[in-house]
C-alpha cells in the first residue's frame, strides 16, 4: 500500500527552538492513526506544516498518487488538494447561518468569479441538509452558528470537513470540552470516515485513544519516538519515562 | 420555491424606491423642472452627496463586509474625476481656442489649434505643450474607459503587492494612507502634467451644451448620480448575497480559516479591493463635474478617513447604513461649515461651528465606536425587534459548553 502522505527528514525552527526535528511519518490513504506526546512535542507545528501554514527548513511533505510536493503550495491549494484540518477549539463562522458554513465548505470551485456566480442549486441545498442531519444540526439550518452550543459548533465543524471531501484529514483534540456521549459518538465518526479517508487525530486523552483502536504514533521534542499499537508503544521504556511517566 | 432577488432582498427594493422618490421630489422643487424652491446650488449639494453615499458604498463593501481598513479610497475617487475633468477641460478648451482662431485670414491648422489649448490649459504652470497623459483628453469615449481603467489598474498592482506579502490591519491602513498621499504629492507638482496645486477647472462647463443653462444641467447630473448610486446599491447587494458574500465576512472574521477551506484569501481580497476601486472612480467621475473644480487637495489622506467616519457613523457592514452615513453627515457638515449654523454665545467665548465642527464630528465618531457600534443602521434593527440576546459575559470555552459566565454561576 503506497502511502497518502509522506514527511521525510522534516526539521522547523523557531528562534533557535528546534520545534520538528528530523521527523518522518506516512498514513496510508484509508487509514485512521493517532498521534500523542507531551505537550510542545510539536503535534500542531506538525499539522501547520502539513497545512501549509508553516514552512519546514528542511525536508519533504508529498501527497497523493503523484507525490505532489506541499511545500511550493499555499495553504489554499493545499485544502483543494484534498488536506482537511480541524481545529481544537471550533471555528465556525458564528455571524453566518449553519446553512451559510456548510454551503461554503462543500465541494466546489473555489475561484472568486466562480464563487460571485455560484448559485446554490437544489441537489447542493439537500447535500447540505444530508450533511447537517449526518451532524445531528438538522434542524438549526437557518441558524447563526454562533448561537449553537460548544458542541454543536464542533458537530458543525465537523460537517464543515466532510462537506470539503478531504482525502486527509487532520483533528486537533476531537475530544475537548465534549461529553462522554459525545465523546463517544465522534469516535464512531472518525472510524467510520477513517474507512474510506486518511485520518489522523492528535489527542492528549489516553482513554480516547484506547477507544480509536488504531495505530499509535507517539511524538517526543519534535521527532517520532515510537509507532505501533497502543499496547506496543505503551510498554515502550522510553515512551514510560517521557509521557506516561509523567502521568 | 424560487423567489426573486428583490423578494429576498426587501431592503434593496425600500432603498431603491427611497432614492427613486428623492429623485423626483429635487426634480419638482428644482429651479430647472420645477417650483424653485431648491436653489441651483443646494441641488448640485444634494447630486454631489448621492456620489459620496457611492463612494461609501464601496468602502463598506471593502470595510464593513470584507474586514478590510482601507484609508485610501479618496485616491481612486479623485483618479476618476481627474480623467472625465482631463477631456472637459480639453474638449471646453478647444470650443473657446476654434472660436478665438475663426476669425483669422486662414482657416487655422490641427497643430495651431492643439498649441493654442496647450497655452490655455498649461500657460498657468508655465508650458505650452500637452503633456503626454492627455493623450487621449480630445475624446470622451476613450476618458471615460481611463476613469475605470486607470483607478482599476492601481487598485489592481497595490492590492497585489499588498495582500501577496499578507499586509493586514493597521498595517494595510497605514500603507493605503502612503499610497494616497504619495498620488496627492505627485499631482501636486507642476510638471506631473495635470496642472499642479491649480488643479482641473471650470468642469461644470460640459462642452457642446452652452445653450442648456446649469439649472438644468444640475438636475440631469442628480439623476445620473441616483442612476449609478441605485446601480452600484443593486451591483453591491448582489455581490454580498451569495456565497461570495458568504467568502468575504467569512475572512472579515477568520481569514486563516477561510483558507483552510481551500479559499484564496489573497485573490478575494484583490477582487473586492479593486471592484470597490472601480465603483469609488466613477463616483468621482460624477462628482467633479458638479463640483466645478478638483486639485490634489481632494486625495489628500484625511478624506479617506472621513470616509471611514461616515461608513462607521452610518452602520458598516449594511449597505443602507453606509449610505446614510454618508448623507448624514455630509450634509450636516455642509452646514455647519457653511456658516450657516448659529454660533453660541458663551459669555466668555463664542462657539463657531466653523471651527468646532471637526471637534463634534470627532466625538461623535468616538462616541458611535464605542456605545453604538452598529452606528445609525442599528436603529432599524431596534425598530424590527432585532437583538443579539443579553448574555452577560464571556464565552466560557470547553468543558462548561454553551453556557456563559452568569449565566453558569447561577
Amino acid at each position: 500500500m503506497s502511502a497518502l502522505l509522506e514527511v521525510s527528514g522534516v526539521s522547523v525552527t523557531f528562534d533557535g527552538f528546534r520545534a520538528i526535528n528530523n521527523l518522518s511519518f506516512n498514513i496510508g490513504p484509508q487509514e485512521l492513526r493517532a498521534i500523542i506526546g507531551p505537550n510542545g512535542a510539536g503535534k500542531t507545528t506538525f499539522m501547520d506544516i502539513v497545512t501549509g501554514k508553516t514552512r519546514p527548513d528542511k525536508g519533504s511533505v508529498t501527497f497523493g498518487e503523484r507525490s505532489v510536493s506541499l511545500l511550493s503550495l499555499s495553504e489554499a491549494k493545499i485544502a483543494q488538494a484534498g488536506v482537511g484540518r480541524k481545529f481544537q477549539r471550533p471555528t465556525v463562522f458564528e455571524d453566518q447561518s449553519v446553512f451559510d458554513n456548510l454551503m461554503m465548505a462543500l465541494k466546489k470551485p473555489r475561484g472568486p468569479l466562480a464563487v460571485l456566480l455560484f448559485r446554490p442549486k437544489a441537489e447542493d441545498a439537500s447535500k447540505v441538509e444530508a450533511l447537517a442531519a449526518e451532524v445531528g444540526l438538522g434542524d438549526q439550518l437557518a441558524r447563526k452558528s454562533g448561537e449553537l452550543s460548544h458542541g454543536q459548533k464542533q458537530w458543525l465543524e465537523i460537517g464543515m470537513l466532510l462537506a470539503q471531501e478531504p482525502r486527509l484529514l487532520l483533528v486537533d483534540e476531537p475530544a475537548a470540552g465534549m461529553t462522554l456521549q459525545e465523546r463517544e459518538q465522534t469516535t464512531a465518526l472518525l472510524v467510520e470516515m477513517a474507512k474510506t479517508r486518511a485520518v489522523v487525530v492528535v489527542e492528549h486523552d489516553m482513554e480516547f485513544v484506547r477507544r480509536l483502536n488504531c495505530k499509535v504514533t507517539v511524538l517526543h521534542e519534535g521527532s517520532v519516538l515510537a509507532e505501533g499499537s497502543l499496547e506496543h508503544v505503551t510498554k515502550n521504556p522510553s515512551v514510560i519515562e517521557v509521557y506516561l511517566g509523567r502521568g | 420555491m424560487k423567489k426573486g432577488f428583490l423578494a429576498k432582498n426587501p431592503s434593496v427594493l425600500i432603498f431603491l424606491l427611497c432614492l427613486a422618490a428623492f429623485t423626483l421630489a429635487v426634480t419638482l422643487l428644482s429651479e430647472a423642472y420645477g417650483v424653485s424652491f431648491l436653489s441651483t446650488s443646494f441641488v448640485k449639494t444634494l447630486g454631489k452627496t448621492l456620489c459620496l453615499c457611492l463612494v461609501a458604498l464601496a468602502m463598506d463593501l471593502i470595510w464593513g463586509y470584507c474586514g478590510i481598513l482601507s484609508l485610501g479610497h479618496f485616491a481612486f475617487f479623485g483618479l476618476g474625476g481627474y480623467m472625465i475633468g482631463m477631456w472637459l477641460m480639453y474638449a471646453r478648451t478647444e470650443e473657446i481656442v476654434v472660436q478665438a482662431l475663426a476669425g483669422g485670414p486662414l482657416p487655422p491648422t490641427p497643430e495651431e489649434i492643439v498649441t493654442g489649448i496647450g497655452t490655455q490649459i498649461f500657460g498657468v504652470v508655465g508650458g505650452a505643450e500637452v503633456p503626454l497623459v492627455w493623450f487621449f483628453a480630445h475624446s470622451l469615449t476613450a476618458q471615460l474607459v481611463l476613469v475605470v481603467l486607470v483607478p482599476g489598474l492601481l487598485a489592481l498592482v497595490f492590492g497585489w503587492l499588498a495582500f501577496r506579502s499578507r499586509v493586514t490591519g493597521v498595517y494595510l491602513s497605514i500603507l493605503t494612507q502612503a499610497m494616497t498621499l504619495a498620488l496627492a504629492l505627485y499631482l501636486f507638482q507642476n510638471d506631473s502634467g495635470l496642472r499642479g496645486n491649480n488643479g482641473l477647472s471650470g468642469l461644470q462647463n460640459l462642452p457642446g451644451l452652452d445653450e442648456v443653462s446649469q439649472d438644468a444641467l444640475s438636475v440631469w447630473f442628480l439623476w445620473a448620480s441616483a442612476l449609478a448610486l441605485g446601480l452600484g446599491y443593486l451591483l453591491c447587494a448582489w455581490v454580498v448575497s451569495g456565497k461570495f458574500g458568504s467568502v468575504i465576512r467569512a475572512i472579515r472574521d477568520d481569514e486563516q480559516r477561510v483558507r483552510f477551506l481551500g479559499y484564496s484569501v489573497e485573490n478575494y481580497k484583490l477582487a473586492v479591493f479593486t471592484l470597490t476601486a472601480i465603483i469609488a472612480a466613477i463616483a468621482g467621475a460624477l462628482y467633479y463635474p458638479q463640483a466645478g473644480i478638483i486639485n490634489p487637495a481632494e486625495l489628500a489622506p484625511i478624506a479617506s478617513i472621513y470616509l471611514a467616519v461616515w461608513v462607521a457613523i452610518g452602520g458598516r457592514g449594511r449597505l443602507y447604513g453606509a449610505v446614510i452615513g454618508a448623507a448624514f453627515v455630509s450634509l450636516l457638515s455642509s452646514w455647519f461649515t457653511g456658516g450657516r449654523a448659529p454660533d453660541i454665545n458663551l459669555g466668555i467665548y463664542v462657539v463657531k461651528w466653523v471651527d468646532w465642527w471637526q471637534v463634534l464630528l470627532g466625538i461623535a465618531f468616538v462616541l458611535v465606536t464605542l456605545l453604538a457600534p452598529k452606528g445609525i443602521g442599528g436603529l432599524f434593527d431596534l425598530y424590527q425587534g432585532r437583538r443579539l440576546p443579553d448574555r452577560k459575559g464571556a464565552d466560557l470555552g470547553p468543558d462548561d459548553s454553551s453556557l456563559q459566565e452568569k449565566e453558569a454561576v447561577q
